[in-house]
């Protein structure tokens, strides 16, 4: 009962009372509207701290297991080393927990992230083949898209920059849309689903 | 000549590596300089806070995370120096809990540049957990969702905070991005409440904002580190008009070497499809 039966109730009610809520512009909807408001972030900082605790319970495990230990035990150390951090020093511009941020964590994630354009010309060179038709158009398409959107393009001429603006504005914004609308509709089916109990996967187990 | 494509064909990677490297490096230690090109989705976002009368509120919601730094970054420094500099009062707050001392980076380092005091000129308030719970939020009541700053004064202390409420007294939000995230700005702040949103983001997701920007529930956008470069233009224009000092240029710096590896990749690929189109003449005969 407390596993399904309360959780399932619970999304019922306020799954159609807040759908409700939005198309009445009653006082007492409105300060049901702004109480579900102030729940809802007073849950989400509870979740951190229980996502923190997952964070910390799946790495101990591995620890204690002899499974990627040094992997498992730096994401253990740097957690509380930086809480520790924070919460002693501060964490103002010139803390010590802003310095480990600046100078460890930026470069860290710069670096990976950056590493992206080499993998991306590699695979330009081998992978980005005209084979097909539709292989063909894209490839054109993203050439004057890739040539446009540098200043290169403009230098060369104002009208590759200008058609590589018509390619985003339309042909792109035409498929955009249209994906957005599948979108939209699988998020309403899949909504309306969770909140009739149809769907119950977030459940778990 | 065929039996050469075929060959490059097969080159090693490590050699792509090394052109690209250099490609990126050389325009950084020698900067070419080619003029930037305003786009009209850089230009409404720049003409919308020069439009802001001195004393407006505006947000920067900082959603990205250093992965994206070098694209996002030269953006959140350009806006606040011209939002700054306009006498407009920025608040910063982020919804990724990786960039907030990127924010508190930008805002500390602009402010103390123009000389501008933090709490009547500009304000941070840092990260808050679960995206649509805090823009609606927003909406509602600010102190409820930040009842303290990033340091922890509480809201009501801050003086530039005092008339602020919620989105009828912020006349812009720019959600600074490297994902989708600033469509939640569009779909809470600006279908619920009717608050005006711009964004910037990585040319890799600029594609998605389109459609946003056509139908007027963005404003504006700055996309990529070409975007960023087209602002910090204009932001240069608007110190020298104003006899300032010129600001630092990273976006236009990095706009050489962005220029440069974008046409080494296109020459890999015509070269990639003359070694594919060689090695298939091959077979076929």
């Amino acid at each position: 009962m407390l596993q399904r039966t309360i959780p399932l109730a619970l999304v019922f009610i306020m799954g159609i009372l807040t759908t409700i809520q939005f198309y009445i512009p009653h006082p007492i909807s409105q300060e049901f509207y702004r109480t579900t408001i102030d729940w809802m972030n007073g849950i989400s900082s509870m979740a951190i701290i229980l996502a923190i605790g997952s964070l910390v319970k799946h790495h101990w495990t591995k620890v204690s297991r002899g499974q990627n230990v040094i992997y498992s035990s730096t994401t253990l150390i740097a957690l509380t080393a930086m809480a520790l951090i924070g919460f002693i020093g501060g964490i103002g511009q010139h803390s010590l927990f802003q310095k480990l941020f600046e100078n460890v964590q930026i470069p860290l994630q710069a670096t990976m992230f950056s590493l992206l354009a080499f993998f991306m010309a590699s695979a330009a060179y081998r992978a980005f083949r005209a084979k097909t038709f539709e292989a063909t158009l894209l490839l054109l398409a993203a050439f004057i898209v890739m040539i446009g959107m540098i200043p290169l393009g403009y230098f060369i001429s104002p009208g590759i920059s200008a058609f590589s603006q018509w390619i985003l504005d339309v042909p792109n914004m035409a498929a955009k849309r249209g994906i957005m609308i599948g979108v939209g509709l699988g998020m309403i089916s899949t909504s309306l689903k969770i909140i009739l109990g149809i769907e119950r996967n977030w459940l778990g187990g | 000549m065929r039996e050469f494509f075929i060959k490059l064909g097969k080159i090693d990677r490590r050699v792509i590596y090394g052109i690209i490297a250099l490609g990126v490096i050389l325009p950084l230690l020698k900067p070419i300089g080619l003029p930037e090109n305003i786009t009209p989705p850089v230009k409404h976002v720049y003409d919308y806070i020069d439009s802001l009368p001195a004393g407006s509120v505006i947000i920067l919601s900082i959603d990205y995370d250093a992965t994206v730094l070098p694209e996002v970054h030269p953006m959140v420094l350009a806006v606040l120096r011209h939002a700054m500099v306009k006498g407009v009062r920025p608040i910063g707050l982020g919804l990724n809990p990786a960039g907030t001392g990127l924010g508190l980076d930008a805002f500390t380092k602009v402010g103390k540049e123009l000389g501008k005091k933090y709490g009547k000129d500009f304000v941070y308030l840092g990260f808050k957990p679960n995206v649509s719970a805090t823009i609606l939020g927003l909406g509602e009541n600010i102190r409820k969702v930040f009842p303290t700053d990033y340091f922890g004064t509480p809201i009501d202390s801050i003086p530039m905070l005092k008339n602020v409420r919620n989105y009828n007294d912020i006349a812009l939000t720019i959600s600074f991005s490297g994902s989708s995230l600033p469509e939640n700005w569009i779909m809470y702040a600006n279908a619920r409440y009717g608050e005006k949103i711009a964004c910037g983001v990585t040319a890799v997701m600029a594609a998605d904002f389109y459609p946003y920007l056509q139908t007027g529930q963005l404003v504006g956008m700055i996309a990529g580190l070409k975007g960023a470069a087209e602002y910090e233009t204009l932001v240069n224009r608007l110190f020298k008009k104003l006899g300032l000092k010129r600001p630092s240029v990273i976006a236009i710096r990095g706009m050489d070497a962005n220029s440069l590896a974008h046409v080494l990749i296109m020459v890999f690929i015509i070269l990639g499809n003359l070694a594919f189109f060689a090695a298939k003449y091959k077979e076929e005969k």
